[in-house]
């Protein structure tokens, strides 16, 4: 088996220089300035936008809870269907994800707008229109509509996994519907939950496309902020990779917080 | 209590699908408004005559189809080297492995981004088709790699030895044992890789300069645009695409399912 280990460095070159190294250069541009000299500068000045990381916090906290209330019923329900019928409506749930995100988060736009669908809709009953789109409330429903399905799938790969006599056992031992869900099926479907967590969380919070076509000019994330120091008007690539290293520590951070509720440390995958 | 189940069933694919249809509804509008006024096909065939989409849509499969065979080929090495290192090594290759996946997708398209300016910058490089190659390697390989790894674990490791004391040489060895036996992960792996690539955007957004575009980033420049229903029928036509292929790949897994259960009847 020893030779077979040489089939592994084309990889592990490439690993590398596309991997290590291009991260090692944004943690190299973090603490320079534009001479190549070491700063803190750019770390302190991304201290300056707290109010910008504390709104994608909280707006991917509450699009993952969101998330994981509508998706953990879904989950259980799929799980407890006939077979034939599970992999149909799985296939069904997972469609939407198929087509484009842009264009996904774009049909919101259609809806929501000021003379939008649901707006016009409102107005045939003699409402007046709601300022939907361009608010916090859009932001959220782009990424809930767009990450449920990050949810459903590994919540619903853990609960199949469930058998059905477990919860027969439960039942026949004393526990109504309520203490079975508790003490039964939510500790049984933990993993499931913390994956389906991390595979919402880490997209939300670093999303850039959805505050910027929902949430309008006012309501920017740490996404929006990255991609204006590199590639908009604001051009500071030694910033940008500061609020790109904040970022990560900020996921690294809440991936090992997550990772103490976790028995099995499959949190990552 | 199952009716109410039902209900709640039906309701979550409301929420997933009304976007969709509305989507669909108005790209036979006649008027640019939100309001229906009339049946029309200008934006099917504005769509077809708008070059800028045709040939971005060319440019993304022959990045995704070299992507993907690429690093089907790279990663299915690396998995099988990688699955003969000791423990140590072996873990800290599979961490890094996994830091494509793990990390938000804008901090791997700024990092390959800073190395692309660098090189860009002293070897006379240029962004565009190569770039946007590298990188959808780069973000594929792991995806390859995961799929192939539970396939070579739950190999005999003694397969291979054995193969050779019987007078395989070692490349026959590998063609007749291990592949065989890890195809099923190869195969899933190219397929991930190669639809990861197609839909691939925030990655490709920051890697591909202004001359090589790939649909998914001219999507983006028409969605900036406030009012364009072609992109419209461009959903519309993207969607009945995506559901004739799932449709297709249900109808060949279930003759499939059928057949080997048939099979298992004869036997």
């Amino acid at each position: 088996m020893k030779k077979l280990r040489v089939f592994a460095f084309p990889y592990l070159i490439w690993m590398v220089v596309f991997i290590v190294v291009p991260l090692l250069m944004v943690a190299y541009f973090a603490f320079t300035d534009s001479s190549g000299a070491f700063t803190l500068d750019n770390v302190a000045d991304a201290g300056q936008y707290t109010n910008i990381f504390v709104r994608s916090i909280w707006l991917a906290v509450i699009a993952t809870v969101v998330c994981l209330i509508i998706a953990y019923p879904l989950a259980f329900l799929l799980s407890r269907m006939k077979k034939h019928h599970q992999g149909t409506m799985l296939m069904i749930v997972m469609l939407p994800m198929w087509m484009n995100f842009l264009l996904r988060t774009r049909a919101w736009v259609t809806l929501l707008g000021n003379t939008g669908v649901i707006n016009s809709i409102l107005g045939v009953f003699g409402l007046d229109s709601v300022k939907m789109l361009n608010t916090e409330g859009a932001v959220v429903l782009g990424m809930v509509y767009n990450y449920l399905p990050y949810m459903i799938l590994p919540l619903y790969s853990v609960m199949v996994k469930i058998d059905k006599s477990v919860l027969e056992a439960a039942s026949d031992l004393g526990c109504n519907s309520v203490k079975t869900l508790f003490k039964v099926v939510v500790p049984l479907s933990l993993p499931g939950i913390m994956s389906g967590i991390t595979m919402v969380f880490v997209p939300a919070i670093s999303t850039f496309i959805i505050s910027r076509m929902l949430g309008g000019g006012s309501n920017l994330l740490i996404g929006d902020l990255i991609e204006m120091q590199f590639l908009g008007n604001a051009y500071n690539p030694h910033l940008g990779a500061a609020i790109s290293l904040v970022l990560m520590v900020i996921i690294l951070l809440i991936m090992t917080i997550m990772n103490q509720f976790d028995p099995d440390d499959q949190v990552l995958m | 209590m199952k009716k109410l189940g039902k209900i709640y069933i039906t309701l979550v694919i409301l929420f997933l699908y009304v976007p969709i249809f509305v989507l669909i509804v108005f790209s036979f509008n006649e008027s640019k408004s939100t309001t229906f006024t009339g049946f029309t096909l200008e934006w099917y065939e504005k769509l077809f005559r708008n070059d800028i989409i045709i040939s971005s849509l060319i440019n993304t499969v022959l990045i995704a189809v070299a992507a993907s065979i690429i690093s089907t080929v790279l990663g299915t090495f690396a998995a099988i080297g990688i699955n003969s290192m000791r423990k140590v090594p072996k873990a800290i290759v599979m961490n890094v492995t996994n830091m494509p996946i793990i990390n938000p997708e804008i901090v791997t398209g700024v990092s390959l981004m800073l190395l692309f300016v660098f090189f860009a910058a002293r070897m006379n490089l240029e962004f565009g088709f190569w770039t946007l190659l590298i990188a959808h390697i780069t973000f594929n390989v792991p995806y390859v790699i995961l799929n192939v790894m539970p396939k070579l674990r739950q190999m005999d490791p003694n397969l291979f030895e054995a193969a050779q004391d019987l007078g395989c040489s070692p490349v026959t060895a590998f063609r007749k044992v291990i592949l065989p036996e890890i195809m099923p992960g190869v195969v899933s792996g190219f397929l991930m890789a190669f639809t990861y690539s197609l839909d691939d955007f925030v990655i490709s957004y920051f890697t591909c300069g202004a001359t090589s575009q790939t649909l998914p980033i001219t999507i983006y420049s028409m969605v900036r645009r406030k009012v364009s229903p072609e992109i419209n029928a461009l959903s519309t036509i993207l969607f009945v695409v995506v559901v004739i292929v799932l449709i297709v790949k249900n109808i060949i897994e279930n003759r499939r399912y059928r057949n080997t259960a048939s099979g298992k009847a004869d036997y």
